[in-house]
């Protein structure tokens, strides 16, 4: 390919798109939504058959579905979608052209063709592992390969990402330092390079055994390796999610970081520390000291909970200090009154905020408290909690930005524009009760990976509260409307992509249109030198007593069971 | 703006506001009252989970199943083929796991300790303990000792919660606490 690469000049926002790194981006992007749709039907199939009531597949199906929407959704789903907002993050906001466009498509067809293949194994029947595969129990060789060249094929993409980074640099397309989204985006394609690098330490053997050359795995080591890709996996959305919050609120509102070093500052902790929350699923293991239990599994003293924390501020207090400096000055709230709560990307992000931290944050920290993790290991509470992070956090942000992609990458208008404003609300609420009404029944006791919790084909015999059952209806009653949140969101998307009008230029109603920046360009932070964020500070400080509320009650509920030592 | 350089390239010599200074230390000082509560409980709280453990053949672990069971068996419970056994109070006691059953049943007295071994003959499987809501993981080839001291009497389930394929949902066991 020639040093003079195809570029087209975003009429929207300045910037500079290379036409390569935009196919690729469409791509992973529109892949990783056909694996959503899949996924996500698949979850509720779960939902229906965990509501009593329903009981909607037999067991076997269960649990061939249930392994395959946890792969469909937290791999293949984000990673797809992460590895375009890698791409969109390097190339198109620093304006600069992709590293070797080429093998970003090797990349993508590894990872595609290694879905497909998991998928087939598990459709097969012979690999209803779970999304985990605690060995030793065995799935098909080909579970683990097609795993392996997903992982190989993300990796690429991690690659092209730092790849397009020193390009940007050398060809000085931007001055300065790198911007904060991009920043956030770096955080999490290096905690990638982790979490896959576990992944293929873990997986290859695992891979082997299953062939026969290896006679034997440790379980305990296999899931000590193992999380430290799974739980891994999670910060890399983390980091992610948290960068498009900046990114939505910085093209919706014109929002800029109340702080450069502090919004900094928190994702390095990610970097440094998220890595050592493979702890959280150890807790309850034969053969680990509470020592290193204790230590690794606060991320060493909190210190990555702190990095969320900090931005739990810095994200609204940046809508903040924009909207007041747009005049919505009149008490601590008419900021966040005024708001665009009708822009699909604005409310989806904002509630992908307040769900992650009060839902997911909160219940994250108190699940990987060593000794509390006693009451909870296992049970229902587990997919209640990162059903809050991971779908209500990861998943709600990435739609509201997907709700700007269409127009500014896919240059389509959004049909139906009243079915997309409604859209993060319908989904939102639905994944929020999903969480609450899960986290509420494994509070319970009810267990999680499981058919039937009325024991019918059991020798005993055991019944769980009907509180219980209460629970498993409602989270079918919220699986719907989450599934139909879902189904709006595809609807509109796809829809827009095929069928909406060609987006022409910056005079469009969704988005605000941010002011053109060529690359020389800089911003400014803050508000005039000091920051002045009551509403923020309000409503940091409601999270923060529903936090030590919550937490200390669940100390409570441990101090009633059963002494053990 | 976030999708901009920032204004200062050297973004690391910016100062902080006070309430972001004020935020960042409640924060932090909170992670070290969670971190202290763990080392707290440890010292003061009533349940821990032991961090003793041992590597052990499935075989051998099976025999001081069976020895245990030998020596105190005191019913059968039901139909089932199952035996019911009470142990003395302070000793070790023994459970087993495996798809898909926990052997045995044991029967223990309110507000007596035991040493309680848990181990796998074939894959991982969750011991919780219900309704009281204790649970462990359970590992093939490694012996977990934990000392319980049963505060209320009744008769308490063992559901595995810990995906162990087609069966994990009929895998129940049975602890009966007696006064």
């Amino acid at each position: 390919m020639a040093a003079k690469a195809a570029f087209r000049v975003c009429p929207d926002t300045g910037l500079k798109v290379h036409l390569p790194a935009e196919a690729l981006i469409k791509a992973n992007a529109v892949v990783a939504v056909v694996f959503l749709l899949v996924g996500g039907i698949l979850g509720l199939l779960v939902a229906l058959t965990r509501w009593p009531a329903v009981h909607l597949l037999p067991a076997e199906a269960f649990y061939s579905v249930l392994t395959a929407h946890g792969i469909n959704v937290l791999l293949f789903w984000i990673i797809f979608f992460e590895i375009a907002i890698l791409y969109f993050a390097s190339a198109v906001i620093l304006s600069s052209r992709l590293a070797t466009p080429w093998l970003g498509w090797v990349g993508f067809v590894l990872m595609l063709g290694g879905a497909i293949m998991v998928n087939v194994a598990v459709l097969q029947g012979q690999s209803s592992v779970m999304f985990t595969s605690y060995v030793p129990m065995p799935a098909a060789p080909h579970f683990y390969l097609g795993l392996i060249l997903f992982a190989v094929g993300a990796l690429i993409g991690v690659a092209i990402f730092f790849g397009t980074l020193v390009i940007a640099r050398e060809e000085r397309t931007y001055e300065g330092s790198l911007p904060l989204v991009t920043f956030g985006a770096l955080t999490a394609a290096i905690i990638a390079v982790f979490t896959i690098a576990s992944g293929a330490i873990i997986l290859i053997p695992t891979f082997l055994w299953s062939l026969g050359y290896i006679s034997q795995i440790d379980s305990v080591m296999y899931k000590l390796v193992w999380w430290g890709m799974g739980h891994s996996s999670q910060q890399i959305n983390v980091s992610a999610h948290v960068a498009v919050w900046y990114a939505i609120a910085a093209i919706v509102l014109g929002a800029k970081p109340l702080s450069e070093k502090v919004s900094r500052s928190a994702f390095l902790l990610y970097i440094l520390f998220l890595q050592l929350a493979s702890a959280h699923h150890l807790l309850v293991e034969p053969g680990i000291s509470s020592d290193w239990k204790i230590f690794n599994t606060s991320y060493a003293i909190y210190l990555a909970v702190l990095g969320s924390m900090i931005h739990g501020m810095s994200v609204p207090g940046a809508i903040e200090a924009a909207q007041r400096g747009k005049g919505y000055t009149k008490g601590a709230f008419e900021w966040l009154r005024k708001a665009p709560w009708g822009n699909p990307a604005f409310s989806g992000m904002a509630l992908s905020l307040v769900l992650f931290g009060f839902l997911g944050g909160i219940s994250g920290v108190v699940l990987g408290t060593e000794q509390i993790n006693l009451i909870m290991h296992n049970t229902l509470y587990v997919p209640g909690h990162f059903h809050a992070t991971v779908v209500a956090g990861t998943t709600l942000a990435f739609m509201a930005l997907t709700y700007l992609v269409v127009p500014l990458i896919f240059r389509r208008e959004l049909i139906l524009p009243a079915v997309a404003r409604w859209q993060p609300y319908v989904f939102g609420i639905g994944v929020a009760g999903i969480s609450l009404f899960m986290m509420g029944a494994g509070t319970l006791g009810v267990a999680r990976r499981h058919w039937d919790i009325t024991f019918s084909e059991a020798t005993l015999t055991f019944d769980y509260p009907g509180t219980a059952f209460l629970m498993m209806g409602l989270n079918g009653v919220f699986a719907l409307l989450a599934a139909l949140g879902g189904a709006m969101f595809i609807l509109v998307v796809v829809g827009s992509i095929l069928f909406g009008k060609r987006h022409e230029g910056a005079a469009q109603p969704a988005p605000a249109p941010a002011a053109p920046r060529p690359a020389a360009a800089v911003g400014s932070y803050g508000n005039a030198g000091t920051i002045y964020v009551p509403g923020t500070y309000i409503l940091v400080g409601l999270f923060f007593t529903a936090f030590v509320l919550y937490y200390f009650v669940n100390w409570k509920y441990l101090s009633e069971v059963w002494p053990l030592s | 703006m976030a999708l901009t350089p920032p204004k200062d390239r050297l973004w690391w010599k910016e100062s902080l506001h006070t309430p972001e200074i004020v935020w960042i230390t409640v924060a932090f000082l909170w992670g070290v009252v969670m971190f202290s509560a763990m080392i707290y409980w440890h010292i003061e709280g009533k349940q821990n989970l032991s961090n003793e453990a041992y590597r052990i053949d499935p075989e051998v672990f099976a025999a001081k199943a069976e020895a245990m069971t030998d020596q105190y068996t005191v019913r059968e419970e039901g139909d089932t083929g199952i035996p019911v056994v009470h142990p003395p109070p302070g000793s070790d006691i023994y459970l087993i796991a495996r798809l898909w059953e926990w052997w045995p049943i044991l029967e223990l007295e309110k507000d007596q300790s035991y040493r309680l071994h848990l181990s796998s003959m074939d894959w991982q499987h969750g011991f919780s303990l219900q309704p009281t809501n204790i649970n462990v993981q359970v590992h093939p080839k490694y012996e977990l000792v934990i000392t319980i001291e049963p505060n209320e009497a009744g008769t308490f389930s063992i559901v595995c919660n810990e995906y162990c394929g087609i069966g994990h949902h009929t895998m129940l066991g049975r602890i009966y606490v007696v006064e």
